[in-house]
């Protein structure tokens, strides 16, 4: 039953490549805005607020890798700099990487690629970005007063009853936030099981998508346990009761369990939409069908299954049952095992395909190399003995930026190129894309492979003063950081600068296979002007054809 | 869809009430540990009946009976595996 | 009889099956998130038994589980109400449905007056943590424990109570304007929830009332 005909019967006006009559341009003003049910509208709205978090986000680094210049902690005092690693890490993992590619890209393509009109539920899907914004609120209010110093893990006793900053309001932000997360995924999985276009069966649906839906079913199972856990906290510092305090019989590694339960599966929200991108990327730019889809598919829901149940490798050093250390390791190794069948896969699908190197490419390449070494280092701290030298030293966090950064940061950005002409109908300038992604792939691996050096070496981490050994390694690390520092602000540049400059993109400039690329660019406000039937499997790319064509054209 | 009786509603009360006369009950005589046993067993007796008649889960789909028993499920994963620390240390 | 014949579908949805559908497996969503929610407290619970269960089986009994078993039937019974409320909603019985949702609220609001009755027995008592709070007997702090989960998870259970007699307040007063003569999915997702809070008392009761024998 064709329920469109009351909808887009208008032909859509368009001037060469650029669709004239677009969501964009469907109403305009800042109530359209602010009013908007469209996901596509929604999605750009968060990715305005998740730039405001990252850019503070990146000036707290940007503070503490100065500070590490120099041995002496001369820069900012100690208090100081816990405030600055907490805010980092609280802003960059709530407020920047577990919306950015599911609110963002998720919510502009999601129904696009099902061929749907928009997600499930709409006015729910606003509601999640003022969820959002009223989060930030909470948790730039808790900055200005002085911001929180416990770390973004809040570890008790010390963030329950020694803390002397603003915890609670922190706290507060972040549980806002949380239900802003677990709305967007609510509303995935509903979207994904009930909106699929006709024909579109499971394995018939992108990459991506099998991605998010597991990304969303983390995002609700995981996040109500990090609001139960910050409630039990703030209680605990408000009025002294609580139930990890040793004076009551409490336990304080009751609140790690109950803090890591969420947090680990956090870190393949933070890693699995990201996952998603680059099976697109991989796929799109070098011609060729993704070698295994189902594997990579099922790899993904596999991921946020074994997410569950590793998080006490988080704990090996706290006092934690020998034990349950053991299982946890142990089951720490076999998560490894669907992310390795994911860059197998993507390694798989390169071979012999049709590649080019255009810059949403140049990202996934990057992501495949270094979320290869991400992974294969966090075997090395899912090692007990290993990691009773390397916990709470550098080597943890060069191991999480690897994987965060050069990671999901660098898919977040491919993705971000590759869609951009489909949100904007416009190309960015390939030439400063390109430029831009080799500077950042640069700048990171000089920013965080010393700190793998430095870690293993022994130098702690959340310390603003170091031993004058470590003064080389550190070095680099800043050089490296200003240098990754130009990678993120040169996009930030030419993207605006396309907005009004950048050469009309057309309905498919990569020539991709896709729902979302048989629809206009920028897309009509209701995606799409007559519901798609999907016939066949995905990524019906032609390598060998594809190269005939380029060597026509040589 | 089809609509239940009210019988339906009815019984499924009356057996309801019928468990929590147990549970209550139970509750004054000591059975040792099998006093948490029983507690959580008819509770889970109760839960069940409440969903499968009065959430309808009966008429639902295979879907709907994955969230319900997959919210369980995730529960007992956390109980288990933190509760497998405490009794191992 | 199909009382959805000329409902109004919302425009992302293809028609009224699609959004009936995908609003109840919402509302199940959301119902899952909310046994993780409160399946913090019941980690603390479960942790804090195995650890103190002795001293928690002594506090137990000085909570009233007449109080306690008289609102599980309460509850039980508006349970009853709501899926008759339901029923009347899915054949268009307008009157009955107002009349049964009004009952499931009052007994909603029965639940929290003896919940009121209760913890003000409760602080006469000292059993409550850090307002005057005496034990007899030598695990002092860990009775206080116990008595911290019992506020929290009442509490907690409490708060969800509240919104759910908010909700099926607006509910009736929507309904008396007719508001769901087409359309009783937010009907049945409304039973869902307070089914569900329902549910959540059935584990409480046992767990807190009886963790010792009387």
């Amino acid at each position: 039953m064709n329920a469109i005909s009351n909808a887009t019967t208008t032909v859509v006006r368009h001037s060469g490549a650029y669709a004239l009559d677009n969501y964009l341009t469907a109403a305009q003003g800042v109530k359209s805005w602010l009013l908007t049910t469209d996901h596509k509208r929604i999605g750009i709205l968060y990715l305005w607020t998740i730039l405001v978090f990252f850019l503070i986000a990146a000036v707290a680094a940007a503070l503490m890798r100065i500070e590490l210049l120099t041995p002496a902690g001369d820069l900012v005092t100690s208090e100081t700099y816990n405030k600055l690693f907490t805010v980092h890490g609280v802003l960059m993992v709530w407020f920047f990487l577990i919306p950015s590619i599911p609110a963002v890209l998720g919510n502009f393509v999601i129904p696009m690629m099902i061929g749907a009109r928009d997600v499930a539920f709409p006015r729910l899907n606003l509601f999640s970005w003022y969820l959002f914004v009223a989060a930030g609120a909470l948790a730039l209010w808790s900055l200005i007063h002085g911001g929180v110093d416990t770390g973004w893990t809040f570890y008790t006793p010390y963030s329950t009853t020694y803390a002397n900053s603003h915890v609670i309001s922190m706290a507060a932000g972040i549980f806002v936030a949380g239900f802003s997360s677990i709305i967007t995924g609510l509303n995935f999985i509903v979207t994904v099981h009930k909106m699929r276009a006709p024909g579109l069966r499971w394995f018939r649906l992108p990459l991506f998508i099998w991605a998010l839906y597991a990304t969303s079913l983390i995002l609700v199972l995981a996040t109500p346990v990090l609001a139960i856990t910050l409630a039990l906290m703030s209680v605990e510092r408000l009025w002294g009761v609580g139930i990890f305090d040793p004076k009551l019989g409490g336990d304080p590694i009751l609140f790690q369990h109950l803090f890591w339960f969420y947090s680990h599966p956090a870190v393949y929200i933070m890693i699995l939409p990201g996952m998603g991108v680059i099976s697109e990327l991989i796929t799109c730019f070098s011609r060729k069908r993704v070698f295994g889809y189902a594997w990579v598919g099922c790899s993904s829901m596999a991921i946020a299954v074994l997410g569950f149940v590793v998080w006490g490798h988080h704990m090996f050093v706290s006092s934690q049952s020998i034990y349950a250390g053991m299982i946890f390791s142990l089951l720490s190794f076999l998560v490894a095992v669907p992310s390795g069948v994911k860059v197998f896969n993507w390694t798989a699908t390169l071979y012999k395909g049709s590649i080019t190197f255009q810059t949403p490419m140049l990202y996934a390449l990057g992501f495949i190399g270094l979320f290869t070494i991400g992974g294969l280092t966090g075997l090395c701290v899912a090692t007990l003995a290993v990691d009773v030298h390397v916990h709470d030293t550098y080597f943890v966090i060069a191991h999480f930026h690897y994987i965060m950064v050069g990671g999901m940061v660098m898919a977040f950005m491919g993705g971000l190129h590759y869609w951009w002409p489909k949100i904007t109908g416009r190309l960015y300038p390939e030439f400063w894309g390109k430029l831009a992604a080799m500077i950042t792939f640069i700048g990171f691996n000089l920013t965080f492979f010393p700190q793998f050096l430095l870690g293993y070496l022994g130098m702690p981490r959340r310390y603003h003063a170091y031993p004058p050994e470590f003064q080389m390694l550190n070095v680099l690390s800043t050089a490296g950081a200003s240098i990754l520092g130009v990678g993120y602000v040169l996009p930030l540049i030419y993207f605006l600068w396309s907005l009004k400059r950048g050469r009309l993109a057309g309905p498919n400039p990569w020539r991709a296979t896709g729902l979302e690329w048989q629809t206009s660019s920028p897309p009509p406000a209701h995606n799409f002007e007559a519901t798609p039937i999907a016939t066949a499997s995905p990524y019906l790319y032609d390598a060998e054809a594809d190269r005939d064509l380029h060597m026509a054209n040589a | 869809m089809t609509t239940s009786s009210p019988k339906l509603y009815w019984k499924t009360f009356i057996a309801l009430m019928a468990l929590l006369a147990i549970t209550w009950s139970v509750g004054y005589i000591d059975l040792g540990p099998f006093n948490l046993v029983f507690a959580l067993a008819i509770a889970m007796a109760k839960a069940v009946l409440i969903m499968l008649f009065f959430m309808h889960i009966r008429g639902g789909s295979k879907l709907l009976h994955f969230v319900a028993v997959a919210g369980v499920l995730w529960l007992l994963i956390l109980l288990s595996l933190v509760l497998g620390d405490y009794v191992t240390r | 009889m199909n009382a959805t014949t000329t409902a109004v579908v919302a425009e992302q949805f293809d028609d009224i099956q699609q959004q009936h559908s995908a609003a109840k497996l919402g509302m199940w969503i959301f119902l899952a998130t909310e046994v993780m929610f409160f399946g913090g407290l019941f980690l603390a619970y479960t942790v804090y038994r195995f650890t103190y269960g002795h001293v928690f089986a002594l506090a137990s009994r000085h909570l009233d589980d007449v109080f306690g078993g008289a609102n599980t039937a309460v509850l039980l019974f508006s349970s009853l109400l709501m899926a008759l409320a339901v029923r009347a909603a899915e054949l268009g019985r307008r009157k009955q449905l107002v009349r049964l949702l009004l009952a499931t609220a009052l007994f909603g609001i029965l639940f929290m007056t003896i919940k009121g009755f209760e913890y003000r027995k409760d602080f006469v008592e000292h059993l409550v943590p850090r307002f005057d709070f005496r034990w007899d007997g030598s695990d002092a702090a860990n009775a206080e424990l116990f008595f911290w989960i019992y506020f929290a998870l009442t509490g907690l259970h409490a708060i969800h109570v509240t919104v759910g007699i908010a909700l099926i307040l607006v509910l009736a007063a929507l309904a008396s304007a007719g508001k769901f003569s087409q359309n009783f999915m937010p009907v049945e997702i409304t039973g869902l929830y307070w089914h569900f809070v329902d549910i959540i008392w059935v584990f409480l009761f046992p767990l807190l009332y009886l963790a010792g024998h009387r």
